[in-house]
């Protein structure tokens, strides 16, 4: 059954792998829509990562340090773009930052459009990946545990030292883990950029987009294409495995979920 | 120019009162679950009591009493904590972590090491100081942690039960040196063990379900036990009941004839009073019948456990234990689930109030 479960993974990669053109490889993956795509996606996605960092650091902090009601109705929603099908969170996010949208309303009188924008596909990408670095770093605030931080108190470091000395150095691998899981879950969005920021050549068409896009006209470019995706992918999983044991399964999990989002 | 402490903690069922001096070591002792962690825990202000107030030299820690509630942060308490694991910072060296608590307090870095190194010196692990704490054996991190507890010149330094997690062999090397860096220190020890008790504190506080059952200097309250745990701590068997000319009556109705301990208290009992019977298991001796003959105690009782003890066996009968040859037991036949008699001379029992 582990065989067939492998295989189920391994054997559409090696069949796509054996479809590509070798021979056009590089020119197909180096024609300009191609480069367009791919640079959008990498700004993009470390845009939205850098995002998911600012937000999640805090959410992170209080998810696992706090404790108030409501919290487990919190993580529940924190944890809701994991489930949702993008689709709907580009929807969801449409009647948030759109022309008609509860906030795109007021941002529309101040001259900001976020709807089919860079901006909106930063904002989709940084939707779907939040949770994958707040479920990391959550997990290892926990692992690390409030004693280390009780033990610098009562050494007299004070809440900001107990933080930048003993807080973010114990949790930095879950957070290096989180943030790559992150990066590769923004670089593989599609639905919720599709349907929230559409598919403008050069703004909102990222790689995914331009993958979907040449299916129907070249399909050696999209076959191509979906194979640097998936070198992506893996240097991504091989990145967040390298980091230590206590990181190494949850990451695994979530790595898995990031790469299904690329291909999808 | 005490420490002085009155905390409750309702949810915990936690009231205690207490006080250390200047340059005094109080151990505290009790069950687990009888609030000692919680207790340093509220000192060292990782847990907020629900009323009560604590000063050290005059700094108030927290007072809840008046109309204002003041509350002192863990960081301006000093008041250093020394748990059972060593909690040295694993991303820093042996040296940084000694000097934390100076570099925490501000002091600059080159000072601040110097300090560490010194300390580490103190402990006898200046050898150490570029390593990291993966790479120390238990004893070793947790003479570190000694040296970086110190390092942070605490007011109160809080040690639970810093020798429970060390081997037999690590053990007794860092009770010398506690002994000697508490010399001179204000200092609450929690301990499961009477040596730690004996060796390095001036008195002991004994916790039972969150409230003080028995304080004093820690020879006299081992000598004079007034509950079980403190009995058991000291090896020695105690009756608790109610106080008779001739000695204590048990609820069960069981009359223990004893000497009333009456140096200090020659004629100041009242009966009907309660007291405690007290006497060492080497004072019992087992029989297979009941043995006659004033003035003695000698009752029944069913064997729950025998285990060597030292030189000699220990015989378990409930609460009250018999200590004595292998020969003797081997002669009686002894095994757990018999009856047999513990007889013990009246001499030999002390009773006190409890």
């Amino acid at each position: 059954m582990a065989a067939l479960g492998g295989l189920l993974v391994l054997l559409p990669v090696a069949a796509m792998a054996a479809r590509v053109n070798w021979p056009q490889f590089i020119p197909l993956i180096t024609s300009e829509s191609s480069l367009t795509a791919l640079g959008l996606s990498l700004r993009t996605s470390a845009a939205s990562t850098a995002l998911c960092i600012i937000l999640g650091v805090p959410l992170a902090l209080v998810l696992a340090r706090a404790t108030f009601p409501g919290q487990r109705l919190l993580r529940s929603f924190v944890l809701l773009p994991l489930v949702l099908p993008p689709v709907v969170g580009g929807i969801a996010l449409l009647y948030t930052f759109g022309r008609q949208g509860l906030l795109g309303r007021n941002l529309e009188l101040l001259g900001i459009q976020v709807a089919f924008s860079t901006a909106a596909v930063v904002l989709a990408q940084t939707f779907v990946a939040l949770p994958f670095l707040v479920v990391s770093l959550e997990g290892a605030l926990r692992t690390a545990g409030g004693r280390y931080e009780a033990v610098a108190a009562t050494l007299g470091a004070r809440p900001g030292t107990v933080l930048r000395r003993v807080t973010v150095p114990l949790v930095l691998p879950g957070l290096a883990s989180g943030a790559v899981l992150s990066f590769a879950r923004g670089l593989g969005e599609f639905g919720a950029t599709l349907t929230f920021a559409g598919s403008l050549q050069g703004v909102t068409r990222t790689l995914p987009l331009e993958i979907y896009l040449q299916r129907e006209t070249d399909a050696d470019a999209a076959v191509a294409l979906s194979l640097v995706l998936v070198a992506v992918a893996v240097t991504v999983v091989a990145l967040s495995y390298r980091g230590p044991r206590r990181t190494g399964t949850a990451a695994g999990t979530t790595a898995a979920r990031a790469t299904g989002g690329g291909v999808q | 120019m005490t420490f002085r402490l009155d905390a409750a903690v309702e949810a915990r069922g936690f009231d205690v009162s207490l006080t250390v001096g200047p340059a005094e070591t109080v151990a505290i002792m009790g069950p687990n679950g009888a609030g000692k962690s919680t207790l340093l825990a509220v000192i060292a202000g990782l847990l907020h009591p629900d009323a009560g107030g604590a000063e050290v030299d005059g700094k108030i820690l927290f007072d809840l009493a008046g109309g204002r509630p003041s509350w002192t942060a863990p960081h301006l308490r000093g008041t250093a904590l020394l748990a059972q694991e060593p909690l040295l910072f694993p991303h820093l060296t042996v040296l940084e972590n000694v000097a934390f608590g100076p570099r925490s307090k501000g002091v600059p870095r080159r000072e601040a090491r110097k300090a560490a190194r010194r300390w580490l010196g103190a402990v006898d692990a200046g050898e150490l100081a570029a390593r990291r704490p993966a790479e120390l054996s238990g004893g070793q991190a947790q003479r570190v942690a000694v040296a970086r507890a110190l390092a942070a010149d605490p007011q109160l330094l809080l040690l639970d039960e810093p020798m429970a997690a060390l081997d037999i062999h690590a053990a007794p090397l860092l009770r010398r040196l506690l002994k000697q860096v508490l010399a001179e220190r204000r200092a609450i020890i929690i301990t499961h063990d009477v040596l730690d008790a004996l060796m390095l504190a001036d008195r002991v506080i004994v916790l039972e379900d969150g409230r003080v059952t028995e304080a004093g200097p820690t020879r006299d309250v081992l000598q004079r036990p007034r509950s079980r745990f403190v009995a058991g701590l000291a090896g020695l068997n105690l009756v608790a009941g109610t106080l008779t000319e001739h000695g204590v009556r048990t609820a069960a109705g069981q009359e223990f004839a004893g000497q009333h301990d009456s140096a200090t208290e020659a004629g100041a009992f009242i009966p009907g009073q309660a007291g405690v019977a007290v006497f060492p298991p080497s004072a019992v001796s087992v029989f297979l019948t009941e043995a006659h003959g004033s003035p003695r105690n000698s009752f029944p009782v069913a064997v729950t456990d025998l285990e060597p003890h030292g030189d000699q066996i220990r015989v378990r009968a409930g609460d009250l234990s018999a200590d004595i040859t292998p020969a003797a037991s081997a002669d009686l036949g002894l095994a757990p689930g018999m009856t047999v008699f513990f007889v013990i001379k009246a001499g030999a029992v002390s009773v006190y109030p409890a």
